[in-house]
Formats: structure tokens, sequence, C-alpha cells
């Protein structure tokens, strides 16, 4: 079973990445783009729980590693299965 | 009055640190590592600068799961002395004894120069001998420094006077221009709420010596020492 857990910097919270990337669209003439929040991907493959408990895991991994709450939040989903 | 130093995979300070500890303030001092679950009896827990696990994931995210990490959460909770220095802060905010979190800096360089910090409050075990107002030059060398906390609590940082470094101008002043790496408010260093924790981006182990160039950081060390004498 995989998972992909989306981790971005919250609404507010300055993200000088997203700036720069935007920036440099702005410069290559892709001006349609209002804004870019850069963010991280983790896939993570698990094995010996089901769905349900991997719905239970999956906000507590993120929450205490991969994510810092006081700067970022996080989304995930089940990517296909086993 | 003993000391001990950290090290992660990755801290590149630990030497400086303990030489600064050991050679120029002349107090005992032992390396303590990350995965020991022994503080060795020390009085003070330094978590020098560096690059634990490489940063990845985010500055200070993995080295806070370290065994040691755990008994150094314990001592702080008991009021032992803990300093963060440049990584050092970073993991202290990630494990939480210190709050609030670091962005990469606003112009995305990697930053090392020396500035200048002002002394906010030194009703601290790590400014006891500075003046409030104090300006010292201390070399800053990060890439995650710019600052961040939500507003409430700036609020309780500035109302319970736990900011204690802020970055300015060699004269002092605290504007935007001083304000390097975009942190909120200028915030260089922070302690926790009881004092016993100070986490700061600049490395006065760097500015310990003549020979360096600044015997400003020398301060912070010798307030320790003295703090600790006193009681």
């Amino acid at each position: 079973m995989k998972v992909r857990i989306l981790v971005n910097l919250k609404n507010g919270v300055l993200d000088p990445q997203g700036q720069t990337v935007r920036h440099a669209l702005h410069v290559l003439g892709y001006h349609q783009v209002k804004d870019v929040r850069q963010g991280k991907v983790f896939e993570l493959e698990l094995e010996g729980l089901d769905r349900q408990s991997a719905a239970r895991l999956i906000p507590e991994i993120a929450d205490r590693v991969l994510a810092n709450p006081i700067i970022e939040s996080f989304s995930w989903d089940f990517l296909e299965e086993a | 009055m003993k000391f001990g130093v950290v090290i992660f995979p990755g801290s590149n300070c630990d030497y400086d640190t303990f030489y600064v500890l050991k050679e120029v303030l002349g107090q005992p001092t032992v390396f303590l590592w990350h995965k020991d679950h022994d503080l060795q009896g020390v009085n003070c827990v330094v978590l020098p600068g560096g690059f634990s696990y490489g940063d990845y994931l985010r500055s200070g995210a993995i080295a806070r799961f370290s065994p040691l990490m755990q008994e150094i959460v314990e001592f702080a909770h008991k009021g032992g002395l803990v300093l963060g220095i440049c990584n050092g802060f970073q993991i202290l905010l990630e494990v939480g004894l210190l709050e609030g979190a670091m962005l990469r800096n606003k112009n995305l360089k990697f930053l090392c120069q020396h500035v200048w910090v002002r002394v906010e409050n030194n009703q601290t075990p790590f400014t006891w001998q500075a003046k409030v107002g104090q300006i010292l030059k201390i070399p800053i060398a990060h890439f995650d420094g710019n600052y961040y906390a939500p507003a409430e609590t700036l609020e309780k940082l500035k109302t319970k006077r736990q900011i204690i470094f802020r970055y300015c101008t060699e004269s002092g002043e605290i504007n935007e221009e001083a304000n390097v790496n975009g942190s909120l408010e200028n915030i260089a260093g922070i302690s926790n709420d009881a004092g016993n924790v100070l986490g700061l981006m600049p490395h006065p182990e760097r500015a310990s010596e003549r020979l360096l160039n600044s015997t400003d950081g020398l301060v912070i060390f010798q307030s320790i020492l003295d703090y600790w004498q006193r009681q």
C-alpha cells in the first residue's frame, strides 16, 4: 500500500522559494502565474496494516515528523492498493 | 562548572565550541554523543552549530529524535542550562524547548558574515554579564535563520521578555537593513519562559578570541559561568 503526503507552508507564512520561482516564471513571460507555493512530497510504502489503520497512522507521522505544524500543513492520499 | 558539547552526525562547530569552553573559558568540558543517554553530570549542555543529518527534512528535524535529546529535554525541564547555537537553536525549536520555527533566509542565500546583535534582556543566565542595549559583533553562518512564530507566540515572547538578541546595525538600530535573514522582529535569539534555555543563530564561539576579530561572543559563556557560580 502506498500513500502520498504533501507538505506545504501554511497560508500567511512567507515562502521565499516559491516567490523566487514565481519571479523566474514571470521573467520567462508566464505572467498568468499569480502565485507559487513550494512544498514537499513524500511517498510512503506501508506494510502489515489495513487502510483504516493507515488512515490513523499517516496523520500521526505527518504531524509528528514530516511537517512542522507551526509553519506547515499537510494533506495525503492513497496511491494504489498493494 | 562542567560543560557538555553534543555531537550529532553533521555537527561541525563542536570542536570550536569545545575549545572555547575548555581553553578560553577554562572549564572542564566533555563531548556528549547523540546516541547516548548519559549527560555525564554536566551543568550546561551546548548544542553546537552544523548540519545535523544534513539538514534533511528540515534543519534540526531528525536530530530532535536522538536518544540524547530526550535526556536534554528532561534536563531542561528540571531547570538545567541549555544553549543552542545555530543548528542547535533549530534543534531546540524542533524539539519544542523553544517556541517558533525557522524558514529559509528571505534572500535564499547561505549567509556567512559578521553581524551585530543587540542584547534585549540581561536577566538571563546567558546574558547576565552583558548590558541591555549592548551591541555584540558575532558572525552568522546559516541557510535557515528566518525566525517565524505565530502572532500570539510572538506577543508572548515580547511580554515575557524572551527575545534576548535582535539583529541591529553597527550603531544598534533595529531596522530592516540589519535584518539579514528576514526574521520576525529582527529576532536573533530567544529563551524559554523559565529562562534556562537559550537559542541564537549567531556563533559566539567564533567570536571569543582576539585572533578571530571579535571577542564579543565571550560574554555569553562568561555569563553562564558567573551565573552558575553564584547559584
